[in-house]
């Protein structure tokens, strides 16, 4: 950790980080208003600037969105969904990913070609039209309610199952790698069974580029959600994420209300930019070809 | 009843082009408590060997055919499931380097103690008791210490100890070691190689040993069989070896020793190398190489079983007894 304090991007990064995701994990808090409580919303409240505008309204710090709601309120619950939805997929990607490519890596053969297969089947369908297809899919299906009250699990269900693969390949990698070093015939000599090699001697010896990859996908899968929801297929507007509180204000934004979109937009650029810099910095620090010790 | 009795072993690898053979015919006998040595240049088929005792060849490696008799039991039909209770418990393997035999990210303690666990039912306590025992065993200074220690906090001298101590942990009647001292410096080998033979005899366990180092072999073992191309070509009592070895093959080995050449002397070779066992010679599989080279040589296979007295044995057609070869021509 010794260069960490030298290193004041991946400081900043991390400050940042952690003002946001400390602000939207306790938003039911500190948030001056709740934006899912409809009782206490205005509409005549709604489209006001934020207060440094002349025509802002000191009750809003940030302004209010199209119904109303207070915009620092809607972004700080708004935070916690994105992150939510980022961390969940990541998490879901990473248990399908790493089970993959441990036991492609592992057993190679004919498994190794079938899951390797597999993957690319998968890759070649991006993320977001598999993601908008499904989604579209279920919309039509069971319709907009129910929807709307299972969005979060389908967001983490769709983007944890399109990116597994990510995962999987660098997993496979590392195995075939690791599993030829004399740690692991030892660990067969001694008549440890195969998963046992696998999760306890094999997974902690490459958990490095896993640290690295979850970064950028925690990044990436937020990013997803984001444009899912700005395409209408995301987090309703009752519940709404960073994505889809910049979609709801896209539409006013040629009338001159521009915060509604620019503000979350800044937020989320803030948020993944910091969540790739100390990816980055992490990536450096973990590879001991170019960490150079100081 | 010998502890482990090898009958005719055959182990394949599977190409495209058919099926390579890199073990032929391996017989040998090994008593409780004997060590015996493999010896031959890289790529004679002993880790191979090795291996295949544990039944742990990795694709497209197979045993085609023949026996492994451990405890009056053939292995070579046994499930994994069997297989597993066996290694690490019944045989354990000490492999070449300490650098890379332990798990960098997991303690000396935990690794000892996980393969306790694997076998048998302790307590948490037990088991740390029962490994700080064996690397007191192994002369390792503070146990307790080096207990809770990572491997690279540890000389390769002391892992080497630690490898041994972990190859000990269950009372296995068997160890195979591949090479146990080639990775560490000279004035360290004949320490492990002497903590190694005491343990192995304190605790009535036999050693195959697996080395090109001929020196350590004659100091160590009973018995030493010497591979080439996949076959045993000479075994016997070590001390006949190295003495009075016959097949040209073996006395070329111990020409080889620096200690038979005269100082500023060229060292003597064995001209030539290891044919791929993709690409055998006909015949004997060392004619091409051989100084001594019979017509017998190039198209017939010399068995195993020519005697020379009591146990030295010799696969070659110089001693091919006359009456048989002139029947055969």
């Amino acid at each position: 950790m010794f260069d960490f304090k030298h290193d004041k991007v991946a400081i900043l990064s991390l400050i940042v980080l952690l003002l946001i995701g400390g602000a939207s994990l306790m938003a039911p808090w500190i948030a001056p208003y709740d934006p899912y409580d409809l009782s206490a919303i205005d509409i005549m409240d709604s489209e006001i600037p934020p207060v440094w505008d002349q025509a802002g309204d000191p009750r809003f710090l940030l302004g209010t969105d199209d119904q109303g709601r207070d915009l620092l309120s809607t972004m700080l619950y708004g935070t916690r969904i994105s992150l939510m939805i980022g961390l969940g997929a990541v998490l879901l990607q990473a248990l399908l990913g790493i089970a993959m490519g441990l036991l492609a890596g592992y057993f190679g053969g004919r498994l190794d070609t079938l899951l390797m297969r597999l993957a690319d089947v998968q890759l070649s369908f991006s993320t977001l039209m598999l993601a908008i297809i499904v989604l579209a899919l279920f919309q039509v299906a069971f319709g907009a309610a129910l929807y709307g009250e299972l969005a979060l699990f389908m967001l983490i269900l769709v983007i944890g199952i399109a990116e597994w693969p990510q995962y999987a390949r660098t997993l496979r990698a590392s195995v075939l790698a690791e599993k030829n070093l004399e740690y692991v015939d030892a660990a067969r000599v001694m008549g440890y069974p195969a998963w046992r090699i696998m999760l306890r001697h094999i997974l902690p010896n490459v958990a490095s580029p896993l640290l690295v990859i979850s970064t950028v996908q925690v990044a990436n899968a937020i990013v997803s959600e984001a444009a899912l929801s700005f395409l209408g297929l995301g987090m309703p507007a009752a519940t709404p994420s960073l994505g889809s509180l910049m979609s709801s204000g896209f539409e006013y934004i040629f009338s001159g209300v521009w915060w509604i979109t620019l503000i979350p937009s800044v937020l989320l650029i803030a948020l993944i930019l910091s969540i790739n810099l100390l990816g980055d910095w992490l990536r450096d620090r973990l590879n001991p070809k170019r960490y150079q010790g100081t | 009843m010998a502890l482990l009795e090898i009958n005719h072993l055959e182990v394949r690898f599977a190409s495209k082009t058919g099926d390579v053979r890199v073990l032929q015919d391996l017989c040998f006998q090994l008593e409780k408590g004997e060590r015996v040595a493999i010896v031959g240049e890289s790529g004679a088929g002993k880790s191979i060997a090795a291996f295949a005792i544990l039944k742990l060849i990795s694709r497209p490696g197979f045993i085609h055919r023949g026996e492994i008799v451990f405890e009056g039991q053939d292995i070579v039909p046994l499930s994994g499931r069997a297989m597993r209770h066996l290694r690490g418990n019944r045989i354990s393997m000490i492999f070449q380097d300490p650098m890379t035999t332990l798990n960098p990210v997991l303690t000396i303690g935990t690794q000892m103690v996980e393969s306790l666990h694997a076998h048998r039912s302790l307590s948490k306590k037990q088991a740390r008791d029962i490994a700080i025992d064996k690397l007191q065993q192994v002369q390792i200074a503070s146990p307790e210490k080096r207990f809770d220690q990572y491997p690279h906090e540890i000389s390769g001298g002391m892992r080497q100890r630690i490898v041994i101590a972990i190859a000990l942990l269950l009372n296995p009647s068997l160890i195979i070691a591949d090479e146990p001292t080639t990775a560490l410096d000279v004035t360290i080998q004949a320490q492990i190689m002497e903590l190694l033979m005491t343990l192995c005899e304190s605790q009535q366990c036999s050693l195959i040993l697996i080395s090109h180092d001929l020196g350590v072999v004659a100091n160590t073992t009973h018995k030493t069989m010497v591979m080439y191309a996949g076959r045993i070509i000479e075994m016997g009592p070590t001390s006949a070896i190295i003495h009075d070895a016959q097949h040209p093959y073996t006395q070329g080995l111990i020409r080889a020793l620096p200690a038979s050449s005269q100082p500023g002397q060229r060292l003597n070779q064995i001209p030539g190398s290891m044919p791929s066992p993709q690409h055998l010679p006909s015949g004997c599989a060392f004619h091409p190489r051989c100084g001594e080279v019979l017509q017998a040589c190039s198209h017939a296979l010399p068995s195993c079983t020519y005697r020379l007295n009591g146990k030295h044995r010799v696969a070659c057609h110089l001693f091919t007894p006359p009456l048989i070869s002139s029947g055969n021509n």
